[in-house]
């Protein structure tokens, strides 16, 4: 699981109103290079959540992206490279995400989340 | 000649997992056949929901391609095996999804809400008594209640979330699930459609329906919620 789709998940369980981000436990990270693409960093910067980039990042070993962020710093050529590979290289392999309101784990096993609920949880 | 859709020798396979089929099949050909349109849309994220063995998601990354990161393709199922045989087929074929276990969107409506730019599905369709219906294993590969309409009436509210201003959604129909009602609410969600494919077979006729949000279907909506309002005042 890339770190992209971990800032596009939130606690699914009924009723939290603390859902987002997903607190990372990390038991194996990959790194997988994929092709730098500008145009597709510069449309996910607006997506993403950037505090919560950070903070995986670092969760996963990667200490080198800012605390803040804002859209001047897409000029820079060293600062995208490094979005993107928080963004899109770095994936959760073996681990767990954790709902930030009630510590309810959601498995991650060979860089699949698994957001199902027990029946108590819908 | 470069193959342009999954192959099918490549596909993995679980005895949970729904093979694929003529649904399918006339699914990844009515996406093949608006390829020249898909390309030129330049998506940024494509989704499917309930991808199964992977080979609809997988068809789509063959025949669009990947231009760096471009587009960022993910996948969903409610089945934990399907999900396994779906990155068994990519790797296969070379390609990538980020896939998640869960019901439909459930996890993402939040964050990724407004960001799809094309979604496909091949939703359980078929009429079967409601307790079919997301029950374990292979049964829930088909089962749609009543109408076939169950788990439809669920993805269509999340694929309007989903969907970015000019997402696109391509959704396979039984004629049992009464398609064109499935259009007319769609309607008044503010969508265009259009049947992009249609074929029968010796069980069913099938419907691969084309949905776009539209300005003028929107507009529309605006007037008919005013006229209401001022019919009722
Ligand atoms: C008709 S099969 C299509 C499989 C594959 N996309 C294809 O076209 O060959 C429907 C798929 O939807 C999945 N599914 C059923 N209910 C679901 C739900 N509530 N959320 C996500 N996936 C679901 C099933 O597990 C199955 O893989």
């Amino acid at each position: 699981m890339r770190l992209l789709t971990h800032n596009m998940l939130s606690s699914n369980i009924k009723g939290v109103a603390n859902r987002f981000p997903l607190k990372i436990e990390v038991v194996k990270v990959v790194e997988k290079e994929v092709d730098f693409n500008i145009d597709f960093l510069k449309n996910m910067f607006h997506k993403v959540e950037w505090k919560a980039l950070a903070e995986a990042s670092r969760t996963m070993g990667y200490t080198e992206l800012p605390e803040t962020a804002d859209a001047t710093m897409l000029d820079s050529d060293d600062f995208l490279h490094k979005f993107h590979h928080a963004l899109l290289e770095l994936h959760l392999e073996e681990g767990a995400l954790v709902c930030p309101e009630t510590g309810r784990k959601f498995p991650v096993n060979k860089g699949i989340p698994n957001m199902l609920l027990h029946e108590d949880e819908v | 000649m470069l193959s342009r859709t999954a192959k099918i020798p490549l596909v993995s396979s679980h005895p949970e997992v729904y093979e694929p089929c003529d649904d399918s099949f006339a699914l990844v050909d009515a996406l093949l056949a608006d390829r020249t349109n898909l390309l030129q849309h330049h998506p940024s994220i494509c989704m499917e929901i309930g991808c199964g063995s992977g080979y609809v998601i997988t068809s789509l990354a063959v025949m669009l391609g990947h231009e760096g990161s471009i587009p960022y393709y993910i996948a969903t199922d409610i089945n934990p095996h399907a999900i396994r045989v779906t990155r068994e087929t990519m790797d296969a074929h070379g390609v990538y999804a980020e896939l998640v276990n869960t019901d439909i969107t459930s996890g993402l409506e939040k964050r990724l809400a407004g960001s799809v730019d094309v979604l496909v599905v091949n939703p359980p369709y078929v009429p079967t008594p409601e307790e079919e219906v997301g029950c374990e294993g292979i049964v829930s590969a088909w089962a749609g209640g009543e109408n076939g309409r169950s788990v439809i009436d669920r993805i269509l509210p999340a694929a309007d979330n989903l969907l970015s201003d000019r997402g696109w959604l391509y959704m396979v129909t039984l004629t049992a699930n009464n398609p064109s009602e499935i259009c007319l609410e769609m309607r008044n969600k503010g969508y265009a459609s259009r049947i992009v494919l249609q074929r029968s077979t010796e069980e069913e006729s099938l419907h691969i329906i084309k949905f776009w949000r539209d300005s003028d279907c929107q507009l529309e909506l605006k007037n008919l919620n005013y006229w209401t309002k001022l019919v009722r005042s």
